[in-house]
């Protein structure tokens, strides 16, 4: 039989319990980060499971949509792949030309060269969790030696920044969230800014910028590693409005990502001033250094 | 009852088009009420909360964001579900979507403290799209629920 009523006070007491648990989690977690663990656990044996099995259906027609595929296609395939190869490696001769060169003239300078970052491939589990934000899910994780803060790129460019682990996938922030800021660096002249995330993937918001400042439209900007969160020199976008407002201290400066953040499928992760524990574990892992053997895996 | 609630954490994890995100009810919250109206003394806020933080950390969301939201629901759920158990379906829907606007506001406030308010435009449409699915939901889990007979006692 069951109660005509409901015990009154204990759903107000549980309810105002679970309200002040919430009102402390929501606190403990934005302001500490002291449940990274929690969420991490979470998601490793509950959500991680669910999200595979959603993906199970899209990867088994990707599966029989390449083992179906017809003879004809993969030559064509393989042509264009080639074709690409020849292109890379053109590109790659000039290249390892430019950085002996750019290695000796530093040398002159006495500078220390760092190129060469250890990088492994994740891909894109999924991207829409929330459509306000701008955030991926890759399937590499806490297994894999990833670690909260590192980068990620695409094929492009800068992507973004993990900002939280699981034991087998791990949540991305992307460049263009509205609460990230990357250090950048215009290529042109060498001047420095932050480039925010502006909620649209297509945008990011270069802030601080004085009116004088030496800027065209169609500059490339790179990341600069200052903050030493993200490798140097990997470009991050192109700059495609400034406004300058009589009135105002700065200008307004927008610039587009080069990177796919809402197409791409595969993003690298990249180990850059490698914590020294795991130096030896990522050792297997192959170097992004230009030259013919590496190739990431 | 467990099974529904995964299927809908589910569907509302899915991989959808861009636009489509934007339109898409809250699955999750639908079935938490559903079953909070269906059996108030097996699922009340304590469960409410668990699965608002499941749906926190699927979001990517502040922990504890989401779960705010599914109690304060599931609390008004539990002292009003006689009234609302004998309203109409249409009475119903009503109810549905004035609760799912209370958690969208509520999940609101905490972004807006955080620093970054998403733009306003879509974003109580998922309320007004999960006010109108309701009576399906509702019909769908009570024949499961008629089907598979989950009572109020095991």
């Amino acid at each position: 039989m069951q109660p005509l009523f409901l015990q009154g006070p204990s759903v107000i007491l549980r309810t105002i319990i679970l309200v002040v648990i919430s009102i402390a989690v929501m606190v403990a977690d934005h302001r500490w980060q002291h449940l990274e663990t929690v969420r991490g656990n979470i998601e490793t044996y509950i959500i991680y499971p669910l999200r595979y099995t959603i993906n199970l259906p899209s990867q088994f027609i990707n599966w029989s949509n390449e083992s179906l595929s017809a003879r004809q296609d993969l030559l064509e395939e393989k042509h264009k792949l080639e074709e690409q190869r020849l292109r890379a490696r053109i590109n790659l001769q000039k290249l390892s030309v430019l950085e002996k060169e750019n290695a000796r003239l530093r040398k002159m300078l006495s500078a220390q060269t760092k190129i060469g970052e250890l990088v492994l491939v994740a891909e894109i589990l999924s991207i829409d969790l929330d459509p306000y934000k701008q955030q991926v899910i890759l399937n590499k994780g806490r297994k894999h030696e990833v670690y909260i803060g590192q980068s990620i790129i695409d094929a492009q460019g800068v992507m973004g920044q993990i900002i939280h682990l699981g034991e087998y996938s791990s949540t991305a922030l992307l460049v263009s969230d509205p609460s990230h800021a990357i250090p950048v660096q215009v290529n042109r002249t060498g001047l420095r800014s932050t480039a925010f995330g502006s909620g649209n993937s297509q945008l990011l918001e270069l802030r601080y910028i004085p009116h004088n400042a030496d800027l065209k439209i169609g500059d490339q900007i790179f990341s600069s590693g200052l903050g030493g969160r993200f490798p140097p020199n990997y470009p991050v976008g192109e700059i495609v409005s400034i406004e300058r407002p009589i009135g105002e201290s700065f200008s307004t400066v927008l610039a587009e990502p080069i990177a796919h953040l809402d197409r791409s499928r595969e993003v690298l992760l990249v180990w850059h001033n490698p914590p020294v524990k795991d130096v030896l574990l990522i050792e297997q892992k192959s170097t992004v250094i230009p030259d013919e053997k590496s190739n990431a895996h | 009852m467990v099974p529904t609630m995964v299927f809908a954490l589910m569907l509302h994890m899915l991989p959808l088009p861009d636009w489509l995100t934007y339109v898409r009810p809250e699955f999750v919250t639908l079935v938490v009420m559903y079953w909070v109206i269906a059996m108030p003394e097996r699922i009340g806020v304590t469960i409410a909360w668990c699965v608002g933080l499941l749906l926190d950390v699927t979001q990517g969301a502040i922990l504890g964001q989401h779960a705010l939201g599914l109690v304060i629901v599931a609390f008004i759920l539990q002292l009003e579900y006689q009234r609302i158990r004998v309203f109409s379906l249409v009475q119903q829907a009503l109810v549905v979507f004035v609760l799912l606007l209370i958690k969208q506001v509520l999940v609101l406030w905490v972004y807006g403290l955080v620093g970054h308010a998403p733009s306003l435009q879509l974003y109580f449409l998922p309320s007004f799209i999960g006010a109108i699915i309701w009576p399906w939901v509702y019909l769908f889990l009570r024949n499961l629920q008629h089907k598979f007979s989950v009572s109020h006692e095991f």
